[in-house]
């Protein structure tokens, strides 16, 4: 039988606010434990909590990047349950009414383009951590992190594969990172996915029974989360079994979900409204006022590039991988306005290439933009072919001559020959030397014109402008 | 002295004719002598009431004084206190030196006013006795068999057998104005929102509201001037603009509109404080006021909903009390879910247990809507009655209790009838309404009554008006129990 995967996804988005959502403490991570826990994160007796509105901010401008509506009111609730990283005995969230609900993120397939749609964001608050090592048979609490500020962004079960997936969770990261909400520092926990992975036979309309697999941290885990759990589900259902609803953890070692618990064994939360929070108001004019603060979005620039500078979807969309990327990418163009997709060719191959290579962030690449466009200047005006390019390139990256193209282009002596008569001097003498090949080109081998092309380069050390040669060597000989 | 109202107390103060120092010691051996008999204090701290007394004296000495500094207030001991023990009256938070000041202690502090020591109370404000303290019952002054009433029995207490000048109480329920009542003083709850939450240890955080609990309607004036003001920390504090509230004291009262609910005199109160209730109104038609018949139809209806919502918020605010970061753990336990069990159970009392039982119940998945929701709905029609009364009255009065102060250990094992002490305040309190209890006489085995006057929202200076030009006719208020010595 033929299965089909459904995975939807919830992400908890840590917030980059400077304090906490419900309290004056900093949000600062690597802090020595507990010294970022005051009163209120403690939950000593009669503390009360105190909305950021920097949270909600955040929020709402992610609710404006995806098409969804804003709730006013939303309302935050307590989940009741008992754990001693929570120090109140719930956490605060959003139940009911969350603030951010519906819309949708456009995720790129190659040269497709596909609407996941989102269920609603909700905020609330982290726990802090357990530790269980290194206590003697104790345990740890380090509150450090209770109270930091989430979205918790559930989309619908709109993925069909382990790769829709990570490409929905890249495209999630790089907006929350476009729209400056979250760091999206994974390592320290800034964006944290959760998969809920079912499968059921190609052509069905019902889902199956999902499971939930809990707190992965990383794309290639999330990958290959899903991907082992989608085949444990198959193979139970192909040997006549059936799925239990549970949530499962990722041993990224072993490369397997394990059962966690059991959807019998769940909590009940006892959700109610907190009473100690008012429904959360959001005036139209505060949205109105976010909404022009928000940069332009990934998914505008692409159509702008596809449509405007004639990328294809695919440069498009790598180009907004990163708002870092496309502004680099735009400032090229700035400075080299028709030259689009070579700005663009650059970018993706030598830039990206050497970036990737010595891990660095393309904010503090050594080639700026325009000293990338002085390059791509002397490659469109023909002073140097395509090939030189590359070697000025090495020379700027290693910062040789003050990064100066024309000095470098003059010190290694890679200026083209654009001089027709020139051209035309070295073009006689080649085929003065190669009578032979003459004739078989004119005997109608079209193999034989390459070759003194190629005779013709040799010749000029690599220097002549290449349409130039294949144009006067044509001439000469059809004429 | 022991007697003096707030108002001789500063001018005795100003006028330098008695120190805070001298003041506040004086309380202080009073407490040390009578204590033992009521019980009303739960902590007394010499050394930290003496050194606040201390600093009252410089700001009175260099012109910094107001009407409250150096005066000795006796708090509930609900409100977080820094460098006090603060156990809200419980065995869970019976070592917890609280390491920062509610807000309203923060206000009491900023006018120099003096901690005089911390109140008993029922354990977590669950009671209408006093009896569900840890650290025991308060005794009622006017005859130490009966209750205090309750939660805040022990600053009633107090201030009727002269211990303190002054105390403040919380009230969710009727937990100011039913120990007022019976302790034969005056306490008001203000308009839900008015005096600070933060700090305050949460019972039901949509009903709690802290007060003042005095002498006289002069003195909760003067009293609610300190304690109410916007408090950024807390997110349901109101901001408005500062007001006096004994600007309106010496207004006249006639014309005044008193709204009578039929139900409150139709059954359920006892013949005793009818007659009372029945004699004070009497006195405001002398006043010049008139009487008017209102209804409030679903008023019955207030200690049930009461008793699903308050339970409900209860059963969530005590789960910080779990033994893992302060309060009480259990000396021994194998696992982490024996110690939340073990501490929680030897920390917590019956009362306390029975309601987040109850609490947890109406929050539970299938019961949410039956209880919680249902309840909500029932609250919000309850304040509906309020205002469609307010539009044919001014205020609206009535018994404060059912009875008289009944004896200790007479309904500790009832608790529907001790649930029913509540009903004439649990609805203000459902409404956020202000409410309030001023003595008026005395009852069955000469124990007293209170009249209880709720008043429209944010009209406190006004209700204070209304009570202290009764005060000023009569002198219910200036009786002491036969048996203190001033």
């Amino acid at each position: 039988m033929q299965w089909e995967i459904v995975i939807g996804i919830e992400t908890h988005v840590q917030l980059s606010t400077q304090s906490k959502i419900f309290s004056g403490s900093s949000t600062a991570y690597g802090a020595l434990p507990n010294t970022q826990a005051n009163v209120v994160d403690l939950a000593l007796p009669g503390v009360l909590p105190v909305l950021n509105y920097g949270a909600v901010e955040r929020a709402v401008k992610l609710g404006l990047a995806v098409g969804a509506k804003i709730n006013s009111p939303s309302i935050f609730a307590r989940k009741n349950y008992f754990y001693p990283d929570l120090p109140k005995g719930y956490q605060i969230s959003q139940y009911e009414l969350p603030v951010v609900e519906g819309g949708g993120i456009k995720i790129q397939l190659g040269e497709t383009e596909k609407n996941i749609r989102l269920t609603r964001a909700h905020l609330e608050e982290d726990a802090g951590k357990s530790l269980h090592e290194d206590f003697h048979g104790m345990s740890g609490i380090d509150l450090n992190r209770a109270g930091t500020p989430l979205l918790e962004i559930v989309s619908e079960p709109d993925m069909r594969s382990s790769a829709e997936a990570v490409t929905y969770a890249k495209t999630l990261h790089s907006l929350v990172r476009w729209i400056g909400i979250c760091d999206g520092n994974m390592q320290e926990g800034s964006f944290r996915c959760d998969a809920n992975v079912s499968v059921r036979p190609k052509g069905s309309d019902t889902l199956g029974t999902r499971c939930e697999i809990k707190n992965l941290n990383s794309f290639r885990f999330l990958e290959k989360a899903i991907e082992f759990e989608a085949r444990r589900q198959i193979e139970i259902l192909e040997d006549g079994g059936s799925i239990r609803q549970e949530t499962r953890l990722y041993d990224a070692n072993k490369d397997e979900t394990r059962a966690m618990r059991s959807k019998e064994d769940a909590n009940d939360y006892r959700y109610f409204p907190d009473p100690d929070l008012l429904p959360l108001e959001i005036a139209d004019s505060w949205i109105a006022q976010l909404k022009n603060t928000l940069p332009e979005l990934p998914e505008t620039r692409r159509l702008r590039y596809v449509n405007d500078f004639g990328l294809s979807v695919y440069d498009a969309a790598v180009l907004t991988s990163t708002r870092e990327i496309a502004d680099y990418f735009e400032n090229v163009l700035t400075l080299l306005p028709d030259q689009a997709k070579l700005c663009a060719n650059w970018i993706m191959g030598e830039i990206s290439g050497r970036l990737n290579k010595e891990a660095i962030d393309i904010t503090a690449c050594p080639i700026t933009p325009t000293l990338l466009a002085a390059l791509l200047l002397r490659i469109s005006d023909e002073t140097i072919s395509g090939k030189a390019a590359k070697t000025v390139f090495e020379c700027m990256w290693n910062g040789e001559l003050d990064r100066n193209v024309d000095a470098i282009i003059k010190a290694k002596g890679l200026k083209q020959i654009s001089d027709d008569g020139a051209i035309e001097t070295l073009v006689d003498e080649v085929l003065f030397a190669n009578a032979q090949q003459v004739a078989d080109y004119r005997g109608g081998k079209q193999k034989a014109f390459n070759s003194l092309v190629g005779q013709v380069m040799k010749a000029a050390k690599g220097k002549a402008n290449p349409v130039q040669v294949n144009a006067i060597l044509k001439n000469k000989l059809d004429g | 002295m022991f007697d003096a109202s707030l108002k001789q107390l500063s001018v005795l103060l100003a006028e330098k004719k008695i120190s805070s120092t001298e003041l506040t010691s004086e309380f202080l051996q009073r407490i040390k002598t009578y204590n033992a008999e009521y019980n009303a204090f739960i902590t007394v701290n010499e050394a930290l009431s003496l050194a606040q007394a201390q600093i009252a004296d410089q700001m009175i000495a260099s012109g910094q004084g107001s009407q409250l500094t150096g005066i000795p207030i006796a708090q509930k001991d609900i409100f977080c206190t820094k460098g006090w023990l603060t156990t809200c009256g419980s065995k869970m938070l019976s070592n917890f030196v609280s390491p920062y000041d509610a807000g309203v202690i923060e206000r009491f502090n900023h006018v120099g006013a003096v901690n005089l020591g911390k109140t008993n109370m029922d354990e977590f404000a669950m009671g209408s006795s006093n009896e569900t303290s840890f650290y025991g019952p308060v005794k009622n002054p006017w005859d130490v068999s009966a209750v205090p009433g309750g939660s805040s029995g022990g600053s009633a207490s107090a201030v009727a057998a002269r211990l303190a000048p002054a105390a403040t109480g919380t009230d969710t329920g009727g937990s100011i104005r039913q120990p007022a009542a019976l302790c034969g003083i005056s306490g008001i709850k203000p308009t839900y929102g008015l005096v600070s939450r933060y700090g305050m240890i949460a019972f039901a955080s949509s009903l709690d509201q802290g007060g003042p609990m005095a002498k006289s309607a002069e003195d909760l004036a003067l009293m609610l001037n300190v304690m109410t003001g916007f408090d950024a920390r807390d997110s349901t504090s109101l901001q408005r603009e500062t007001e006096d509230y004994a600007r309106d004291l010496e207004q006249p009262l006639s014309g005044l509109r008193i709204g009578l609910p039929k139900e409150y005199f139709a059954k359920g109160m006892s013949k005793d404080v009818e007659c009372a209730v029945e004699a004070a109104l009497d006195e405001y038609r002398k006043l010049g006021a008139e009487t008017i018949e209102v209804s409030l139809p679903n008023s019955q209806l207030s200690i049930p909903v009461y008793y699903v919502l308050a339970p409900a918020e209860a059963s969530s605010n005590l789960s910080r009390f779990d033994g893992v970061r302060y309060g009480h753990r259990a000396q021994s336990y194998g696992d982490l879910s024996e110690m939340y069990r073990k501490s929680r159970a030897e920390g917590f009392g019956a009362e306390v247990k029975r309601r987040i039982l109850i609490g947890t119940y109406v929050l539970s998945h299938g019961y949410y809507d039956a209880y919680y929701i249902k309840a909500q709905k029932v609250r919000r029609l309850i304040a509906q009655d309020f205002v469609d009364a307010f539009k044919h009255c001014d205020i609206i009065m009535g018994p404060t209790s059912p009875t008289v102060a009944f004896d200790i250990g007479e309904k500790s094992n009832d608790p529907i009838q001790m649930y029913l002490s509540d009903i004439y305040t649990s609805a203000a309190s459902l409404a956020g309404l202000p409410g309030m209890s001023i003595p008026v006489g005395f009852g069955d085995k000469n124990r007293p009554v209170g009249l209880h006057i709720i008043g429209n929202y944010f009209t406190e200076a006004h209700m204070l008006n209304v009570a202290h030009q009764y005060q000023l006719a009569t002198d219910w208020h200036r009786k002491i129990p036969h048996q203190i010595e001033i």
